[in-house]
């Protein structure tokens, strides 16, 4: 059963082979016997998950079930979970039993999904090797059979783990600045970042407010395209979240490509990319080309400040976001302080590990007095500039393709002694995030046997056609089906 | 760009984030690797360019002035580190 998709398993359910508490226990038992290896989750959470698959069990035989019901997947330590720790990957929330369901949590419960758990991640989502979180490094399942001990990727690093090593069918993520497609890219899995305020924002704790997404994260396009049918959606408890209408992500999945207009932006095939990574890209561009689409290059002149760009608008705004987080109300408290200023302080340097203080120190400098039009406001007019690349692009081509990450999954210990080697680790992903534009990350080979993702990036709004694309591809293509030995 | 052991003692005063000497010397060399990258931005040209803080430039939706939310400060107070009275409760502040 751990090797079917969502879309197979709700099958098996709904033919009455298997009940859902019977399918919930199989992989609660998989989980604990496999995920030493790979550490990708904090919390297995079997009470809730078992009367969960009881509550589906219950909602088929009265005839209500979704393509959902009953089927188990887990979420991002990221989403509060009403009863069951949220720890976000921190110290500081290591004790934090949310009182109320983040609206992505809400609304795979309604459908019935059941959650096993949640998986590990960078803390409060800043990294993209998943190796700053609280509970350790998550393991990459591709390349441990050589002996060695690979990043996932990050943020979202427990999520892809956890995904491609078949111990859940999918998972959700989050992506400020490539934290789902990154990882989906170093394990092989297919991940989408959806436009900015597609999914709501509501209980999934902030780190960039407005570059932070939420999306599917599975094996493949369709699993993707059945998540944002239950992700997707207004909701007033995000007041940026748009109102606007969701379609039936799989009801066009099986549209032809034939015509396909495909943008190359030539900035993300420069040097930074290596000459094995871009012949796979380049190879799955081709498959495009068999499947009908025209292929011409674009340019993106802006795209190379967006690091930049980035590195001061998402510290600022965590800066800002992690403020909350003051030994008060919930999460952490440092033993015996001596005055409000000590508890203040000390919480904070006890509770946050040393990334994110970093990036909540960048941020409070490019706010302090005298540096903010320098830096927060440029960054900010520097954005629109990229945006408008974008823009542009779409004025000519329907989609643009490059590679996710310029390597394939590096060696736990080789980038995170250095922050600004790792923040480059994103030069492929980040402009996406400024611009609010969706992308996705989709298996398209191999490289010394670690897996590299193609990444299609869309206009606004345009999640259904990528995961069109992405669907297309996968019929002609297995890269997504391959499992990690 | 450099930033010095003062400006860096003075930002995790207003963060709120103790750091001892050995720290503020790590900090220095990251922090200044940082704005180093950071700095790629000050060769943009953006004189004519508008600051963007939503990417599809929405605005703040307004609802109606009523209540919505129930009075739920049992079931909040009860993660937090320490209360009395419906209180939180933190160092005293006043002697």
């Amino acid at each position: 059963m751990h090797n079917k998709s969502v879309a197979e398993l709700s099958k098996e359910l709904e033919s009455g082979r298997i009940s859902s508490v019977e399918l919930t226990q199989q992989f609660l038992d998989r989980l604990k016997t496999e995920d030493g290896k790979y550490n990708s989750f904090i919390t297995i959470s079997d009470e809730q998950a078992l009367a969960e698959a009881k509550a589906a069990d219950e909602m088929r035989a009265a005839g209500k079930a979704t393509v959902w019901t009953g089927v188990p997947f887990a979420h991002k330590d990221i989403f509060c979970t009403s009863g069951v720790r949220t720890s976000c990957g921190s110290k500081m929330l290591d004790n934090f039993v949310p009182p109320y369901d983040a609206t992505a949590t809400a609304n795979f419960k309604a459908a019935g999904a059941v959650c096993l758990g949640k998986t590990n991640m960078d803390e409060f989502a800043m990294g993209s090797s998943n190796e700053s979180s609280f509970y350790g490094a998550v393991t990459n399942p591709w390349g441990l059979s050589s002996g060695d001990k690979r990043v996932p990727g990050g943020s979202s690093g427990g999520s892809a783990a956890a995904v491609a090593a078949r111990l859940v069918p999918a998972a959700t993520g989050t992506d400020t600045g490539g934290s789902i497609r990154q990882p989906a890219a170093l394990c092989g899995i297919t991940g989408l970042k959806p436009t900015y305020g597609r999914v709501s924002r509501y209980g999934m704790i902030a780190f960039a407010s407005s570059l932070d997404q939420g999306g599917p994260m599975a094996r493949t396009a369709e699993d993707a395209a059945l998540m944002m049918n239950v992700m997707a959606g207004y909701d007033p408890k995000d007041s940026t979240c748009i109102d606007r209408a969701v379609p039936d992500y799989t009801a066009t999945l099986n549209e032809p490509l034939k015509g396909l207009k495909i943008g190359l932006p030539k900035e993300y095939f420069s040097d930074q990319l290596s000459p094995a990574m871009e012949e796979q890209v380049r190879n799955a561009i081709r498959e495009y080309e068999k499947l009908g689409a025209t292929v011409k290059e674009v340019s993106l002149p802006n795209a190379k400040l967006a690091i930049a760009a980035y590195y001061v608008i998402a510290p600022a705004e965590a800066s800002a976001n992690l403020s909350r987080f003051d030994g008060v109300r919930y999460g952490y408290r440092c033993e015996d302080p001596k005055d409000l200023m000590d508890m203040y302080t000390r919480t904070r340097a006890e509770g946050f590990g040393n990334e994110v203080k970093r990036r909540i120190l960048v941020g409070s400098y490019a706010l302090s007095a005298g540096y903010f039009d320098a830096y927060y406001l440029k960054a900010q007019k520097v954005r629109r500039l990229i945006q408008q690349d974008f823009i542009n692009a779409f004025k000519e081509v329907d989609v643009l393709m490059s590679p996710v990450s310029p390597t394939p999954a590096f060696k736990q210990g080789e980038k995170n002694t250095d922050p600004v080697s790792m923040y480059l680790e994103d030069v492929f992903t980040i402009a996406i995030n400024l611009a609010g534009i969706p992308a996705m990350s989709v298996p398209a080979g191999f490289v010394d046997g670690l897996p590299v993702g193609l990444q299609i990036i869309g206009d606004y709004f345009s999640e259904a056609r990528l995961l069109n694309a992405a669907h297309q591809f996968q019929q002609v293509t297995d890269w997504h089906q391959r499992e990690p030995q | 760009m450099s930033i010095s052991r003062e400006d860096i003692e003075k930002v995790a005063v207003l963060a709120r984030i103790k750091v001892d000497g050995e720290q503020v010397s790590a900090l220095e060399k990251d922090l200044g690797n940082i704005l180093d990258l950071v700095d790629q931005l000050s060769a943009a040209d953006t004189d004519s360019v508008e600051p963007m803080a939503h990417p599809l430039d929405a605005v703040q939706k307004l609802r109606p002035d009523v209540v919505t939310e129930t009075n739920q400060r049992e079931a909040f107070q009860a993660i937090a580190p320490a209360t009395e009275d419906g209180l939180y409760l933190v160092p005293r502040v006043i002697e």
